[in-house]
């Protein structure tokens, strides 16, 4: 027998670690056929990571799924594998190039933006496996429409989100039953900011992608953004090319996620980084989030994340 | 960072009626504070131009859905987070609208204070009763006023002590321990978070200072014992297995006498396994897993209980408030969720409808959306349950709507004492 440690104070990290723990049990207990959307960025990386604690020592008991849009970072795509493979998880992948092949979503060309398309592959996905219930990272302080977005936000059978009609959410009492045909979208980190996010990863050691980190990389300046230049973004006439230390503060589809400049190299150097910035993690790298005021309203609407 | 005193976290809802600047509040708060990145400060400009409300509308910050910026008004509640050197918050911008008081209710359910905006000229308005009478009934003791729009009234002390008399009787009705009113214009910023330099005779804090001052985690505070629903039970290697869920009421230690509920077994913690790895010691808060000393057919839906212990029933008298749009009426079929239990319910009994005016319980054969109602509920199976005012967790239900799942009102164990 060992003897057990007392029991130190209860910080604001181990409450919003208890409180997504719950909600993944909550939701793992009421829904058929849950799923855990992961796409190898920071705050999916922090939900599988607390899966894998709140079901321990049994495996996750709800497959993982990547929406890919076919425009990877290499680092993510390995990433993404050594982590199933690390917690045995069911590793789905869902690909934005088969809805574009299967006449689903209009073929926006080999350099065109895919990332509103990933909600058509998503949604036929959801159809295809009967998921119940999607898991995701999002976080209410990333954006304005997401701050309004329940723990469990329900989805109707086309899959749309109507934010005037949401379901009253009270207590931790977290109501997930749907009909056939319809699922809820729950997202265990709905408290969490950035800032808990990063001090969570150091405290835990959460793996990531080696992106997240400073690193040289060959960049094009566009719309006030630092795209990697590459496979899927290449200069057009008035732009160049500059090798600078950058780093990636979210990963998305790696045509419109810009990098930042950046000599963050160690999880305590972000932090600090990121304590001390003037813009918006999405303000910072997100092109897609620019089209127009409502953008991720727009998106969340159709099916989006 | 982490050698840093862990600083406290304050959850506050939003109260009061529509157009009294509750958005607007926030958003001074937010700017204030330096809260919003350099980005979204534009975007709010941007967005405040585009639609020729001023140079920067501050409702904005919060109102971020399409609808809410055209009409302005808020229709969902926002969540926002916000740090000062010596606290946390989380804010829930809650909608005025009466239409939309499920989701005020929604935000108010987990809040450690109200923060109560009117607009001082008018005074106390039904909807502002309203939804205090909702604070207090989900348990809010505390409340910060923010009697706003001082600045149309030139700042005349006369409006602001008429306030201070409205919310007093009020509040010494509904039961508030504490309730503070500040004279501020949201607009311009005056007593927000700057003094205000527009007037002498009020010497408090501002709503700053008043939020930061104000006691932290009272919505967990509980008079019960140590109660633990099971969400899941967790097979171990080996065999043996262990139950899941969160602590609520009081702690849980090893070695503490437990009693198995409703099946009314008892027995002993041998262990606590919690998110940081074994403990003798789990919070209120904390999901953890337990070890029992004894071999027991526990499973989702029963509770561990320390004593005093929790009453097992199948009929309980409660408060509801409606969120339905057909009204409640007794003897219809719906689902009930208590903690990790969901069972057949039914509202055998409409003790009264609760006059929002005048407090007073009057009969009644319905409950319309928005009310509140006094009721007695019969469950097909039974539930293991706390007095609302002794424990938010073990006291508090939803109802659910057996054809579309939506959730159709919130319930309380027992009833205060100003009903």
């Amino acid at each position: 027998m060992n003897t057990p440690t007392p029991t130190a104070a209860v910080d604001h990290l181990d409450l919003l670690e208890s409180h997504a723990i719950f909600i993944l049990r909550e939701v793992a207990a009421e829904c058929e056929r849950p799923v855990l959307l992961f796409s190898g960025g920071k705050d999916s990386a922090v939900l599988l990571h607390l899966a894998a604690k709140a079901f321990a020592p049994q495996r996750i008991p709800f497959p993982i799924m990547h929406v890919d849009t076919g425009h990877n970072f290499r680092e993510v795509l390995e990433y993404r594998d050594q982590m199933a493979e690390h917690y045995q998880a069911q590793l789905l992948i869902a690909k934005v190039q088969d809805s574009i092949d299967q006449g689903r979503v209009p073929d926006p060309g080999p350099l065109g933006m895919r990332n509103r398309l990933q909600t058509v592959t998503l949604l036929d996905a959801i159809n295809a496996h009967t998921f119940d219930a999607a898991f995701g990272g999002a976080r209410r302080d990333e954006d304005k429409a997401r701050a309004k977005e329940r723990v469990l936000s329900f989805r109707d059978s086309f899959g749309q989100w109507d934010p005037r009609h949401q379901r009253p959410e009270l207590w931790q009492l977290y109501q997930g039953k749907v009909n056939p045909g319809e699922h809820l979208r729950a997202f265990p980190l709905s408290d969490w900011t950035e800032l808990d996010v990063w001090q969570y990863i150091q405290r835990e050691n959460v793996p990531l992608p080696a992106i997240y980190f400073a690193h040289k990389r060959p960049v094009i300046k566009r719309n006030g953004m630092w795209l990697a230049a590459g496979e899927f973004v290449h200069p057009v006439p008035g732009e160049v090319i500059e090798r600078h230390l950058v780093r990636y503060r979210t990963v998305g589809d790696a045509s419109c996620t810009g990098a930042v400049l950046s000599s963050a190299s160690t999880i305590a150097d972000i932090i600090t980084e990121i304590s001390t910035t003037n813009v918006s993690e999405r303000g910072a790298t997100r092109a897609d989030d620019k089209f127009s005021e409502t953008a991720m309203e727009d998106r969340k609407r159709e099916g989006y994340f | 960072m982490t050698t840093e005193t862990p600083v406290e976290l304050l959850r506050f809802a939003t109260v009061g009626s529509v157009d009294d600047g509750k958005s607007t509040l926030i958003g001074r708060l937010l700017v204030d504070t330096r809260q919003l990145f350099d980005d979204q400060l534009d975007a709010v400009a941007e967005a405040s131009a585009k639609r020729g409300v001023g140079d920067l509308d501050l409702s904005f910050v919060t109102d971020g859905l399409r609808a809410e910026r055209e009409q302005g008004i808020t229709i969902d509640v926002a969540y926002r987070y916000a740090s000062t050197p010596t606290r946390k918050f989380v804010i829930a911008d809650c909608p005025g609208h009466v239409q939309y008081t499920r989701n005020m209710a929604t935000g108010a359910s987990t809040a450690d204070l109200a923060l109560v905006v009117l607009d001082a000229n008018q005074g106390l308005k039904e909807q502002t009763r309203r939804h205090l009478c909702i604070a207090a009934l989900l348990g809010v003791r505390n409340i910060i006023v923010a009697a706003n729009k001082m600045d149309m009234a030139d700042w005349d002390r006369a409006p602001y002590d008429a306030v201070v008399k409205q919310i007093d009787e009020l509040g010494e009705r509904l039961g508030f321990e504490s309730s503070l009113v500040i004279p501020v214009s949201a607009l311009m910023g005056d007593n927000v978070v700057e003094r205000s330099n527009e007037e002498s005779w009020y010497e408090g804090p501002t709503v700053l200072e008043a939020l930061e001052q104000a006691t932290a985690g009272s919505w967990s505070s509980s008079n019960s014992g140590a109660r633990l629903p099971i969400q899941w039970v967790l097979r171990q290697n080996g065999g043996g297995r262990t139950y899941a869920g969160m602590v609520n009421g009081a702690s849980l230690h090893v070695g503490d006498a437990v009693t198995l509920l409703p099946q009314n077994l008892e027995t002993t913690v041998r262990a606590i396994k919690g998110v940081r790895g074994d403990g003798s010691e789990a919070a209120p808060g904390l999901s953890v897993d337990v070890d029992l000393a004894s071999d027991t057919d526990a499973g989702r839906g029963d509770m561990l209980a320390t004593a005093p212990l929790p009453t097992v029933t199948r009929e309980i008298e409660a408060t509801v408030c409606w969120f339905g749009e057909t009204p409640l009426s007794t003897g219809t079929r719906l689902r009930l969720k208590h903690t990790s239990r969901t069972t057949p319910a039914r509202v055998s009994d409409l003790h009264g409808v609760v006059d929002i005016a005048t407090l007073d319980v009057a009969p009644g054969e319905q409950l319309a959306m928005n009310e509140i109602g006094l009721v007695t509920i019969q469950t097909a199976e039974p539930l293991v349950v706390d007095d609302y005012r002794d424990n938010r967790v073990t006291g508090s239900f939803v109802l659910i709507d057996e054809r579309t799942n939506a959730t159709v009102a919130a319930g309380m164990v027992g009833h205060v004492d100003f009903l």
